[in-house]
């Protein structure tokens, strides 16, 4: 099958006899279309050419949205560079010093050694405060971007079949990314940080049986110690990165494998990938767009301090700073530790179980990452959906999981303000204990809400992409008949548009296709203890969508002029078009802009 | 080209005319006619596209220039104002800059030069299905079979059994050193203070002993117990047993009006109205720091657990359960503040032996 090969501006060079026809791929009628001469060497040990052309011309789908996960990639490469040159100067050591460096206001305090050499860091090593900020930033922008991807391979549902290994693999880099980041803040052992060590020691030791061991052997004794600061760097620079690392090879190693998915629209398929080849519009598009998160990254780091650890002090376990939070990604789990409330603690034969704690700190971070990694598990049993499926769903086709989504991510964003209660307190003026209170509420209410209401928007953005594949677009031109009637005419969408629009499937629920309970000889069909509990959730997973627009009802809206029967369905039901509500379909005829009178009504 | 994909196989072709055939979903219309950019068709586009990518480009290299210029040039304590943010120190600020820039416009070179000078048509390539064919099942399949059967593990059952036995126990040794070196275990330390009988209240890190007479109502002192203040402290003991009494021996004095007292044991424990407290929060263990005179509540910072001083340190907001430790004190012969006893119970965070001491070994090695 020959394939178009475009040659971009080429064909303008005043010099070029470039070529006027379509060439194949493998007829290269460009000079020097020869394998390159320093190449033969690589492939006659190593067989690169196989290699290379096999993954030159691999196609990439171009959409802003795919951008996101690569802004993690690239501020993780940001930091493991930055965070190279960090282990240059920095001491991992709690020893006792006293200061005698070139930050006047803390000369002559006494610090540990890693706060010591942060220190250093920012202040006598030249370019070292660039290099600290840089790190912190490009974390930072780490885990935005993984959070951002995550959001758009969930609302996508790019996770389905056969992806789920791959959702699983991001889900476990993203607890590494915030336990990395947690550590890696940690590390200079200053007030801030060291308060959240504090209240680390402090939720492992509220662990039922083993609490007070565990404690024990990760800080070495009683809290502080002098262990947990070389502990937590050994995880930091070496065992977490090489997880991280290894499982984001893997990830990527995934997406060549099944190749990237993509948005529907017209000419993509389920069985094709339409984009840029690598050579050469995808490496310059993805690399320049390494340069460009590292350059914004590095224009951030020189104007927005972050972290200014001289600020803030040597750790201090008599001292604390009000207004104290971790950095934003933990604030979900402070957040939990702030609202859950005294009394979830009680005494069972005089044994100690702190429930306000380590439900809201051991337990609430593997559950939700448990909950998050199964989920794409969870939604094929409910679906019974065991397709392939490499064309993204728009948000608003899948409103039950778009729902969801938005109702989960307004749990989080309610721990994630309670962290910030004293915060909010101050500058909104609100009392502390009104929004402690207002903050436990909206954790069970808050999602019912949002649930419900974007599944709303989501149910009428589906209706309003029906009532432009029906009717067209509204042109904003009124058009007034000798009649004496006025009218808005609408421009009907060409089958380009159309395409994006009906291309998406409207599944039935499990419980309806299956066979009939009991078959023509009496037998029941088999029913294991849980399809019961799959139907229900299937159907509600399933109710109140509105389906594709089909050829039929789409010639029916245009032949409908005289009829007066359509009237706006009141609440859609399963595979029942809903129709549109009485009125304009005036149409523009494809080749201008007149317009047909509007239809008479009896 | 590719033809258009659909999902009906028994779908009629379309017709020729104007309107949508009766088919049961619409199907893929193929790739949409590929719209020329103004730099495919007018060579003077495509010369500015050339010459803007190419002023990236430049602008880049000048300001890695820029870096190593500033790098040296600049004076590293050199302050300026940065209209916006402020006061900035101005060496870090143009090390960034310079840094962002030639970065930055690399990248905004590389992509701008994509868009508008390489090609933007689209190219289509094939997917296949993820599974592989019968046959290479059928292949692996047989290869597994035959290599569990070569290897006779299917008859001869101390050999799989041994086998099994000797790597589920292989890693034994290298694990335990690990696990059982990590300690120590906890003992009696979650227990004890530096507190006992006697021991003179000083404040921290002056380390002044406190007179009853001298205490005003409504003053407020970091305390900690004596030979663990200050300097001194690391000097005598090393710095890692002053943190660790730090983190634990932590009190807080208060002076109160009696009369407002409620808890009779608060009242005895303390000394005409002033009374210490264990400083370390029974949440998770952060300085119980916030004193609010007006109303005695002392509030934790960390996660907002409010204590009642007038109510022997009760909780009455937040995720805290248990009421501050009391430490019972008195004065000496001279007047000052000692502790008459070391605490009652264990100080700091709620632990799962916290009310059976015996559940944790009981000699300090």
């Amino acid at each position: 099958m020959t394939t178009h090969v475009p040659q971009g501006a080429d064909h303008l060079r005043s010099d070029d006899t470039g070529p006027e026809r379509p060439v194949s791929q493998t007829d290269q009628s460009s000079p020097d279309a020869k394998f390159p001469g320093a190449l033969v060497w690589a492939d006659e040990r190593v067989g690169a050419a196989k290699g290379l052309r096999f993954a030159l011309k691999k196609v990439f789908p171009d959409h802003w949205s795919f951008l996101l996960g690569e802004i993690a990639m690239y501020s993780m490469i940001i930091a493991l560079i930055t965070g190279t040159f960090l282990t240059l100067w920095f001491v991992p050591s709690m020893g006792h010093v006293t200061y005698d460096g070139a930050y006047v206001p803390l000369k002559g305090v006494g610090m540990s050694e890693a706060y010591a050499s942060t220190l250093d860091i920012s202040f006598e090593v030249k370019g070292g405060l660039l290099i600290r900020q840089l790190h912190h930033w490009s974390a930072l922008f780490f885990i935005v971007g993984i959070a951002l991807h995550a959001a758009r391979v969930f609302f996508t549902g790019a996770f389905r079949k056969p992806r789920e290994i791959n959702w699983v693999i991001g889900v476990v880099l993203s607890l590494l990314a915030a336990i990395e980041g947690f550590a890696g803040y940690s590390l200079p052992d200053d007030l801030l940080s060291g308060t959240g060590i504090r209240a680390m020691n402090g939720f492992m030791m509220s662990a039922p049986v083993i609490g007070t061991w565990m404690t024990f052997f990760v800080f070495g004794g009683e809290f502080p110690g002098e262990s947990i600061i070389p502990r937590l760097y050994i995880a930091h620079v070496l065992l977490l990165p090489a997880i991280i690392v290894g499982l984001f090879v893997l990830h990527l190693a995934l997406v060549v494998i099944h190749k990237h998915t993509q948005y529907p629209g017209p000419g993509r398929t389920n069985d094709n990938v339409v984009g840029f080849p690598i050579m050469p519009v995808y490496a310059a598009k993805a690399g320049g767009f390494f340069f460009v998160v590292f350059g914004i990254t590095a224009l951030v780091s020189a104007l927005v301090q972050i972290n200014g650890v001289w600020v803030y002090g040597p750790y201090d376990p008599t001292q604390v700073t009000a207004g104290s939070q971790p950095d934003f990604y933990m604030w979900f789990s402070d957040g939990a530790l702030r609202l859950l409330p005294g009394w979830l603690e009680f005494t069972l034969f005089d044994t100690v179980w702190s429930f306000n704690i380590f439900l809201g700190s051991l337990v609430l971070l593997p559950l939700v990452w448990m909950v998050l990694g199964a989920y794409p598990f969870i939604e094929a049993w409910i679906t019974g959906d065991k397709r392939e499926h490499h064309i993204l769903q728009r948000p608003r086709n899948a409103p039950t999981r778009t729902a969801i989504g938005l109702a989960a991510i307004s749990m989080y964003l309610v721990l994630a303000l309670a962290c910030v209660n004293d915060i909010l307190a101050i500058k909104l003026g609100l009392s502390i204990n009104d929004l402690t209170i207002l903050f436990r509420t909206l954790f069970f209410v808050l999602p019912v809400l949002v649930f419900f209401m974007a599944k709303r928007v989501c149910l009428s953005l589906q209706r309003h992409d029906r009532e432009r594949v029906l009717h067209g677009n509204e042109t904003g031109r009124i058009v007034r008949t000798p009649e004496g009637r006025f009218f808005e005419s609408h421009e009907p969408l060409d089958e380009y548009e159309r395409w994006a629009l009906v291309d998406y499937e409207t599944p039935t629920p499990t419980g309806l296709t299956q066979g009939p309970e009991v078959d023509r000889r009496g037998v029941a069909r088999r029913r294991s203890p849980l399809s019961g509990l799959r139907d229900r959730l299937s159907s509600f997973f399933y109710t109140d969508t509105v389906s594709a627009v089909t050829p039929a009802e789409l010639a029916a809206a245009h032949h409908h002029g005289e009829h007066d029967a359509l009237e706006e369905a009141s609440s859609p039901q399963l595979g029942v078009p809903v129709n549109d509500s009485i009125g304009d379909d005036d149409f523009s005829d494809p080749h201008g802009s007149a317009v047909h009178a509007p239809p008479r009504h009896h | 080209m590719t033809t258009p994909h659909h999902d009906d196989s028994n779908a009629p072709a379309t017709r020729g005319d104007a309107t949508p055939a009766v088919t049961e979903r619409f199907e893929n219309p193929g790739m949409p006619p590929h719209v020329p950019r103004r730099a495919d068709e007018d060579p003077r586009a495509a010369r500015r596209a050339e010459f803007q990518v190419v002023a990236l480009f430049t602008i880049s290299a000048l300001a890695s220039i820029g870096f190593v210029v500033a790098y040296y040039a600049i004076d590293r304590d050199l302050k300026g104002y940065l209209l916006g943010i402020g006061e900035v120190n101005l060496f870090h600020v143009a090390l960034g800059v310079t840094m962002g820039l030639s970065l930055l416009c690399i990248g905004l070179g590389a992509i701008h030069w994509a868009k508008t000078l390489m090609p933007d048509e689209e190219v289509v390539e094939e997917r296949h299905p993820q599974s592989s064919g019968e046959d290479d099942r059928q292949a692996v399949g047989q290869t597994l079979s035959h290599g569990w059967r070569s290897s006779q593990l299917n008859r001869r059952a101390a050999l799989l059994g041994s086998a099994g036995g000797a790597l589920g126990l292989f890693a034994l040794p290298l694990v335990l050193p690990v696990v059982a070196g990590l300690g120590p275990r906890p003992r009696q330390e979650l227990y004890t203070t530096h507190w006992e009988e006697g021991t003179l209240l000083r404040i921290d890190p002056s380390g002044a002993a406190i007179r009853a007479a001298d205490v005003t109502q409504g003053s407020v002192f970091h305390v900690m117990p004596d030979g663990w203040v200050g300097h001194e402290a690391i000097e005598e003991h090393g710095a890692e047993e002053a943190m660790i009494s730090k983190a634990k021996d932590q009190i807080i004095l208060v002076k109160l009006d009696p009369a407002t007292i409620r808890s009779q044991k608060q009242r005895e424990w303390g000394y005409e109205g002033i009374v210490a407290y264990s400083k370390v929060c029974t949440h998770v263990g952060c300085p119980v720091a916030l004193y609010e005179q007006q109303t005695h509540h002392l509030l934790c910072p960390c996660h907002q657990s409010t204590f009642d001083m007038t109510d022997d340190c009760k909780v009455i907001f937040g995720p805290a359960k248990r009421a501050l430790p009391q430490l019972p004190i008195t004065v000496d012969a001279e007047g000052y503040i000692v502790a008459a006893g070391g605490f009652r119970e264990p100080v700091g965070p709620s632990f799962w032996e916290r009310n059976r001491p015996g559940l944790l070994g009981d000699d300090q090695s």
